[in-house]
């Protein structure tokens, strides 16, 4: 075995070009890929059409709000592109310049503080069904915002006018200041007053005067928190089942890792295989004339040697990824021995992969072109999300990785480095057991030597 | 004459219509016996029930038409296939093996092949042999040469050095002239008389029926998996009614309907 791994290693030595390519290929790609995960969103470029009169305030509950204050809020989440008018932001639109545009029409201020009739902003957008949609929700979140903020200030009036009802105070009407007595002090005002009153029938309606005002006083004491239950009614709270959480950024490093690993293995072994036969020297090697008992390697001999190889080189890309990635991300350091243990145990399953797609390719352009088909769906699937698609097409989706050793090797490596599950068991179990799977399917495929 | 008996290095069975040439038999132990050959792919029989022998020193041209099953034959020989009925028995040592198609690393040198294959043959001093090799083959001078800068006649040559590394009592060519210019051709043929002059038996497949006619001794001539002849080439010529040893060959055929 010694001897062909030799010469595999001159011919990959000599194959430059290829081995840059496999090299740098899939680490380029994993990076891109690793960043679309991590990277927050940049501000989507959106031009707006204020045709309100500058300066436009409305009245909430006595108080005025500014209507910049609004659309500042509407689109903090934006990158905001000021045009003068609707014709110009369409052709902004139109141009590619800008993602959408935003209409603001002169009659959003009546439409707000008439609190009868729902204000509308109108939204112009262009592009493919994907564009669409992103814009759809960019705009529907900001909307969604800027409506939050609008009824924090609503509620913050209200709670500020229930205070006064409560405690008293200075009270502005029609341009002059009034003190009035609180809900709060009426119970006990009356109750002094009542006690001073002979028993009879005044003193008896004193009394029910005051229990209702205290009653009252009370009960507009919850209605401050019904108020922000109200505007906001719904809070996360979190709880993570298993491990720990995992920061987006450092699971981004494990995705972009593991799919470097996934391409230089499967591509090496399927391509060194594939190898053997084109250049016609497998059934020189594995051929077993009558009396000799064998070839003058052994099949599975073979198979071990590419399997060997190519998780080999890939098992050393991946980790020189690692570290050098633990100078920009915080990694773990410590946990050095598990990921030597996850990438031995993934580069092995994914090389497995790779011996069985070469065996039954048959040609390097064959085998290169079904492992590029198999290994880029498999990335993609393993990372889409329980309940983001059908419970059906999920459990498809479910299946399918779970046959191939992509999500197995992500696990693992997500345990290894940000020790996301208790035990990195499971996943290691699940690798060896594809490798056996692949390593035998690899094997069938060498049944013939020609 | 009794049904089984070897004729010729051949074997005639019952009910077959082969011609055997008793006038070729060698008289010493054969060093490669077929019996009763036969290979089938699912439905299809690519040989039936074929038998001859070989001897050290005997050059032997199995011939056909194209599909004939001359190559199926020789990958049995070889151990590349396993046949579906039948025995091969051979004399103790290595079976080398020169197929159709040069088996050879093309990234590396002649030499790196051929020292790659002499370790893994386990020959005994690989330096020595690939040496001999290069001097046998006349490709002393390309030995550094990367492969995929040869040109085909080469590359056949490296081939055939391949297939004798092991120095092996039996050797198998399929069609080792097939992509070589004349005088390519000369010099391989040259290299094959010597290693049977030295006793090596030499096995190969052709489509160019003249070199069976001027190198071997024997022919056996294979159409759709069966086993018409095998004798002499001058045999097989006055069986195809003599004069051009190709017209007689094509004769032979038409009489018996495979033409």
């Amino acid at each position: 075995m010694r001897w062909l791994l030799g010469k595999d290693l001159l011919i990959l030595r000599r194959s430059r070009l290829l081995v840059a390519l496999l090299v740098v290929y899939p680490v380029a790609i994993a990076l891109l890929i690793g960043f679309a995960i991590s990277a927050s969103p940049s501000k989507a470029r959106v031009a707006i059409v204020d045709e309100t009169p500058p300066g436009e305030t409305f009245t909430l509950g006595g108080t005025r709000v500014g209507l910049a204050e609004y659309t500042d809020e509407l689109f903090n989440q934006v990158h905001v592109v000021r045009v003068p008018t609707r014709a110009a932001a369409a052709g902004r639109v139109a141009s590619g310049d800008v993602l959408a545009a935003v209409v603001i029409p002169p009659d959003i201020v009546s439409k707000i503080s008439s609190g009868v009739n729902q204000a509308h902003i109108e939204v112009i957008y262009n592009g493919d069904a994907l564009k669409q949609s992103f814009v759809r929700s960019t705009i529907n979140s900001a909307l969604a915002q800027a409506n939050l903020a609008l009824s924090e200030q609503i509620k913050s009036v209200a709670v500020r006018d229930i205070d006064l009802l409560l405690a008293g105070g200075q009270l502005g009407v029609l341009g002059s200041s009034q003190s009035i007595i609180g809900l709060s002090h009426i119970a006990p005002a009356l109750s002094a007053v009542a006690r001073r009153q002979p028993p009879g029938a005044d003193r008896t309606t004193l009394v029910r005067v005051a229990g209702f005002a205290a009653f009252a006083a009370r009960n507009l004491g919850i209605a401050k928190n019904v108020l922000t239950t109200v505007s906001q009614p719904i809070a996360a709270g979190s709880t993570l089942l298993h491990g720990k959480r995992t920061p987006l950024d450092t699971y981004a490093v494990v995705v972009a890792v593991s799919i470097s690993l996934m391409f230089i293995c499967v591509l090496l072994a399927a391509g060194g295989i594939a190898l053997e036969r084109e250049e016609h020297a497998l059934a020189r090697l594995i051929r077993a004339p009558p009396g000799r008992g064998g070839g003058l390697i052994s099949r599975e001999s073979l198979l071990g040697e590419k399997a060997l190889l190519a998780s080999g080189c890939a098992f050393l890309v991946a980790f020189a990824m690692l570290l050098g990635v633990s100078a920009f991300v915080a990694l773990d350091l410590s946990r050095i021995g598990m990921w030597v243990v996850a990438l031995a145990f993934a580069s092995l399953g994914f090389a497995a992969l790779g011996t069985a797609i070469g065996a039954l390719a048959r040609e390097v352009r064959a085998a290169s072109l079904l492992a590029f088909l198999l290994s880029l769906p498999l990335a993609f699937l393993a990372l889409v999300p329980s309940g983001s698609v059908a419970r059906g097409l999920y459990d498809v989706i479910g299946a399918v990785s779970f046959v191939f050793p992509y999500k197995a090797a992500l696990q693992a490596l997500d345990t290894a480095v940000n020790g996301a599950s208790p035990g990195i068991g499971i996943s290691i179990v699940h690798l060896a057991g594809l490798t056996l799977l692949f390593g035998a399917l690899a094997r069938l495929g060498l049944r013939r030597a020609e | 004459m009794a049904v089984g008996e070897p004729l010729g290095g051949c074997t005639r069975r019952e009910g077959s219509d082969l011609r055997v040439s008793a006038a070729a038999a060698p008289v010493h132990k054969p060093v490669l016996r077929v019996e009763g050959l036969c290979k089938r792919y699912g439905l299809r029989r690519a040989l039936q029930d074929v038998s001859f022998a070989a001897h050290a020193g005997e050059l032997v041209a199995v011939i056909g038409p194209n599909g004939a099953g001359k190559t199926t034959l020789l990958s049995i020989l070889a151990g590349v296939q396993a046949p579906s009925a039948g025995t091969v028995e051979r004399a103790p040592g290595e079976i080398g093996w020169v197929p159709q198609q040069p088996a050879l690393y093309s990234k590396l040198s002649v030499a790196e092949n051929l020292r790659l294959f002499a370790r893994l043959e386990s020959v005994p001093d690989p330096e020595s042999v690939v040496a001999r090799m290069l001097d046998q083959t006349g490709l002393g001078e390309r030995a550094q040469e990367r492969v995929d800068r040869l040109s085909g006649g080469n590359r056949q040559r490296v081939n055939v050095a391949l297939g004798l590394l092991a120095d092996p009592p039996v050797i198998l060519l399929d069609e080792p002239s097939s992509s070589l210019d004349p005088s390519q051709r000369e010099r391989l043929w040259l290299l094959i008389g010597e290693l049977a002059s030295r006793g090596t038996c030499v096995v190969f497949s052709t489509h160019i029926v003249g070199e069976a006619e001027r190198y071997a001794q024997r022919v056996v001539v294979l159409d759709e998996g069966n086993l018409l002849f095998c004798g002499s080439p001058a045999e097989l010529g006055r069986e195809g009614g003599g004069g051009d040893f190709e017209r007689a060959f094509v004769a032979f055929l038409r009489e018996r309907g495979r033409a």
